[in-house]
C-alpha cells in the first residue's frame, strides 16, 4: 500500500520544480564565481545551450497543454514560436541603433540595403520593450484566436485540423522568406548587440537570460497546472475524450477549443522571445513545418498530458540532437524518425509512462519469479 | 412545477407558436421557466419533420407531441429514425423541413446543442458515453447546472449546496462507493446510471432517454424503471427502448415508430395488439 502511495504520487511536479530551482543558484555560481580551469566551472557556451534547451521545454509544455489536454494536434505550433521570436528580435534590431555596418540611426541595415527610406508602419514602437513584449504575446495570440475561431467554429478537428496548422506555418514561412516583407528575407534578424542596455556577449547576461528563462518554465509549470486542474481544465480533457457529451450538457466545445489553443499559443511565443536573444537569430527556418513535427516528437517521446514529460521530452531529444548533430551530422533525420515510430508503437505514454510502470513492472517480475522459483524448489524438496 | 395537462388530445394539427414579445421588455434575463412556456399542456412539438441521409429518409414527416410531465416509451425496429428523432430535438441533426418547438416560444432549431442543453432538455446517449478519464464524482461536477461560460469556469469552486445534490445523486444512481472511481472503470451497467446521473445534474425539464437499460442485469432494469418512473410528473421524459418488458413495466403511452414516422400510438396494451405493430415489430 505504501508502496502504491509512493508511486501514485506525483513526482514529476516535485523534480521539474526541484531541478529548475537548483539549477537557478548552481549555474550562476559554476559560471561566474567557479574559476575557468576548475572542473566545476561550467562554460557560457553551455549556459546558453541549457537557456535554449529550457525555451524549448516551455515550446513543447505550450504544445501539451493544447494537445495533451485537448486533443489538439497542432503541426504548426513552430509558427507562434517564430512570430513571438521574431517580436523579440525586432526590439533587438532596434537596440543596435548606429552600431549597424551601414550606420543607419533607424533603419537595421537589410532596410537600408533594400534602398527603403523609412521604417515600415509595423516596426514602430519596436524600439520599447514594453511594447514589443506586449507584441510577443499579443501576436501569436490573436492569430491563434482568429485561426481558432474559424476552424472550430466550423468543426475541423483531426487530420484536417492538423493539416491546416501545417499549411498555416508553411504560408508564414513563404511570407518571411520574402525581403519585401520587411523582416530580412531569408537571412532573418542578427547581429544583435543588447537588450535593456546590457551587452548580450557578456557572461552576466547569458546567466541572467538563463536564470529568466528556467523562471519562466517553472511559472508556465505552476500556470499551466493551475489551469488542467480547474474545472475548466476538466472541461477541457472532457472535450478531448468526448466532445458531443459534453455539448450535450451544456459547454459551448468550441469556445473551450479557442481559448485553450490561445493560451498554449501565447505560451509558444513567450518560448520564441526567450529563445532568440540566447541563440542570437531569427529567420523564417522556425516557420519550417518541420520543425513544428519535431516538436510533436518532443512531447509524444516524454509523455502527453503530464506538461512536465513534455519538457522532459524537449530536452531529452535536443540533447540527443546536439550531440549527433556534431558526431554524425547525416544520421540525425533517420534517428529522428526511427524514435518517433518508436515511441508510438512501444511507448504510448512516452518516457514518462515508463518510468511511471517500472515499479509495477519490476514488481510483477519479482512475483513471477517468486512463484515459479518458489515451486522449482519445493519440487526439488519433495523428492 | 408543472400545470398538469387538462387535454387528452393532440394539439390541433399546424401548431402557432406563442408570439408574444413580453419577455423581450423584461429588464432581467427571463428565467428558464418562462422561457419554456407549456401553458398549453405541452412541452415537445415536433411536426412533419423529415432528414433525409444521401436521399434516405431516416425522419419522414414525423409528427410528435409529448406532454408535460408524461412518460413516453417509443419503440420501433433498428433504423426506424427513434435516435435521428433525439438529434433533431437536441440540435444535433438538422431536419430538411418541419418544426420543433420547446414549450411554445422556443423554436428548437434555431438553438445550437449547448443552448439546448443549457435550457433544460437532457438527454443520454444509445451507447453509454461519460467521460472515462474523469472520476464519477467528476462527471457529475461537470454535469452540473452551472454558468457553463469559459471564464467563469476557470475560477468555478463548488459551494456547500452543490456538494449535497452530488451526494444526493450519488445516492439515487447508487454508486456512493465508486464516487473517485474513474468512470472508465465503471461496469456497462454502472456508467448506464452515470450518465443518467449526470443527466440529473443538469436539472433537466425534459429528458431523452435512448436504450437505458441496454447490458443491464434484471435487477437493474428493475431499478432504472423505477427511477425513471419518479422522475416523470416533475420532469418529462422521452425512453427509446427495445426491451419489451421494460417497456410493459413503465409505458403509459406508446408511441411506435417504423421507417421515421409515427405508425402507432397509444397504451401498451393496445399497441401490443394492433396488427400493424405486430406485423413490423413484434412479429419479428
Ligand atoms: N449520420 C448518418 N448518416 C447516414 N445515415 C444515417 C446517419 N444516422 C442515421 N442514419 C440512418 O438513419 C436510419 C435511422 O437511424 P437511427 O439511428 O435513428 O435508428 P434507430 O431507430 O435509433 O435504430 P436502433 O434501434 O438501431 O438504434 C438508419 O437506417 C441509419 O442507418
Ligand atoms: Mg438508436
Amino acid at each position: 500500500m505504501l508502496l502504491g502511495r509512493l508511486i501514485k504520487q506525483d513526482w514529476g511536479r516535485s523534480i521539474l520544480l526541484g531541478t529548475l530551482g537548483v539549477m537557478c543558484v548552481v549555474v550562476p555560481v559554476a559560471n561566474l564565481l567557479v574559476p575557468e580551469d576548475s572542473a566545476f566551472h561550467v562554460s557560457t557556451y553551455t549556459v546558453t545551450l541549457l537557456g535554449k534547451y529550457l525555451s524549448y521545454a516551455l515550446l513543447a509544455m505550450a504544445l501539451d497543454l493544447a494537445w495533451g489536454y485537448c486533443g489538439i494536434l497542432s503541426l504548426g505550433h513552430g509558427a507562434f514560436f517564430a512570430l513571438g521570436g521574431y517580436a523579440m528580435g525586432m526590439y533587438l534590431m532596434r537596440q543596435i541603433g548606429t552600431r549597424g555596418v551601414y550606420g543607419h540611426p533607424e533603419l537595421p541595415d537589410f532596410m537600408v540595403f533594400l534602398n527603403w527610406q523609412e521604417l515600415p508602419w509595423y516596426w514602430f514602437g519596436f524600439d520599447a520593450f514594453w511594447f514589443a513584449m506586449l507584441m510577443v504575446v499579443l501576436v501569436p495570440g490573436l492569430l491563434a484566436l482568429v485561426f481558432g475561431w474559424l476552424a472550430f467554429r466550423s468543426r475541423v478537428t483531426g487530420v484536417y485540423l492538423s493539416i491546416m496548422t501545417q499549411a498555416l506555418t508553411y504560408a508564414l514561412l513563404l511570407a518571411f522568406y520574402r525581403n519585401e516583407m520587411g523582416f530580412g528575407g531569408n537571412n532573418g534578424l542578427t547581429d544583435f548587440k543588447d537588450i535593456l542596455g546590457a551587452s548580450l556577449q557578456s557572461d552576466v547576461t547569458r546567466v541572467v537570460l538563463f536564470v529568466v528563462s528556467a523562471i519562466a518554465l517553472a511559472l508556465t509549470y505552476l500556470f499551466c497546472r493551475f489551469v488542467v486542474t480547474s474545472k475548466l481544465g476538466r472541461v477541457v480533457t472532457a472535450v478531448r475524450d468526448a466532445d458531443d457529451r459534453t455539448r450535450f450538457i451544456g459547454y459551448r466545445v468550441e469556445n473551450y477549443k479557442v481559448w485553450i489553443f490561445t493560451v498554449s499559443a501565447v505560451l509558444a511565443g513567450i518560448a520564441g522571445a526567450l529563445y532568440v536573444p540566447q541563440v542570437g537569430i531569427i529567420n523564417p527556418s522556425e516557420f519550417e513545418p518541420l520543425k513544428s513535427i519535431e516538436l510533436v516528437v518532443w512531447v509524444a517521446l516524454g509523455g502527453r498530458g503530464t506538461l512536465y514529460g513534455a519538457a522532459l521530452g524537449a530536452v531529452i531529444v535536443n540533447y540527443a540532437k546536439t550531440w549527433m548533430t556534431g558526431a554524425f551530422p547525416e544520421v540525425w533525420p533517420f534517428a529522428l524518425g526511427g524514435l518517433f515510430i518508436l515511441v508510438t508503437l512501444s511507448l504510448p505514454k512516452g518516457v514518462v509512462g515508463l518510468v511511471r510502470s517500472l515499479p509495477y513492472w519490476l514488481a510483477s517480475r519479482v512475483l513471477y519469479m517468486y512463484h515459479k522459483w518458489g515451486s522449482l524448489i519445493r519440487a526439488k524438496f519433495s523428492h | 412545477m408543472f400545470r398538469r395537462s387538462v387535454h387528452k388530445d393532440k394539439p390541433a394539427r399546424g401548431f402557432q407558436p406563442l408570439d408574444d414579445q413580453s419577455s423581450r421588455f423584461l429588464a432581467r434575463k427571463p428565467s428558464r421557466d418562462e422561457l419554456v412556456n407549456t401553458d398549453s399542456g405541452y412541452i415537445l412539438y415536433l411536426e412533419d419533420i423529415t432528414v433525409s441521409f444521401d436521399g434516405f429518409k431516416a425522419l419522414n414527416e414525423l409528427t410528435l407531441y409529448i406532454e408535460t410531465g408524461e412518460l413516453r416509451c417509443i419503440i420501433g425496429p433498428n433504423g426506424a429514425g427513434k435516435t435521428t428523432m433525439m438529434d433533431v430535438i437536441t440540435g444535433k441533426t438538422r431536419p430538411d423541413f418541419g418544426t420543433a418547438f420547446y414549450g411554445q416560444r422556443l423554436d428548437l432549431l434555431r438553438l445550437t446543442e449547448p443552448e439546448i442543453a443549457s435550457l433544460g432538455i437532457g438527454r443520454k446517449f444509445q451507447k453509454p458515453t461519460v467521460f472515462e478519464n474523469h472520476t464519477v464524482h467528476d462527471n457529475l461536477e461537470l454535469a452540473m447546472e452551472a454558468d457553463k461560460r469559459v471564464w467563469a469556469t476557470l475560477a468555478r469552486r463548488l459551494s456547500g449546496e452543490e456538494r449535497d445534490r452530488i451526494a444526493e445523486v450519488l445516492d439515487i444512481i447508487g454508486l456512493k462507493e465508486e464516487v473517485l472511481a474513474l468512470a472508465g472503470s465503471l461496469s456497462h451497467g454502472q456508467k448506464q446510471w452515470l450518465e443518467i446521473g449526470m443527466l440529473l445534474m443538469q436539472n433537466p425539464l425534459v429528458l431523452l432517454v435512448d436504450e437505458p437499460v441496454a447490458g443491464m442485469t434484471k435487477q437493474e432494469s428493475e431499478s432504472t424503471a423505477e427511477l425513471l418512473t419518479t422522475l416523470a410528473g416533475d420532469h418529462s421524459v422521452v425512453v427509446v427502448e427495445h426491451d419489451m418488458e421494460f417497456v410493459r413495466s413503465i409505458a403509459r403511452r406508446v408511441t411506435v415508430l417504423h421507417e421515421g414516422r409515427v405508425l402507432a400510438e397509444g397504451p401498451f396494451e393496445e399497441i401490443q395488439h394492433d396488427a400493424k405493430v405486430i406485423e413490423v415489430y413484434l412479429g419479428e
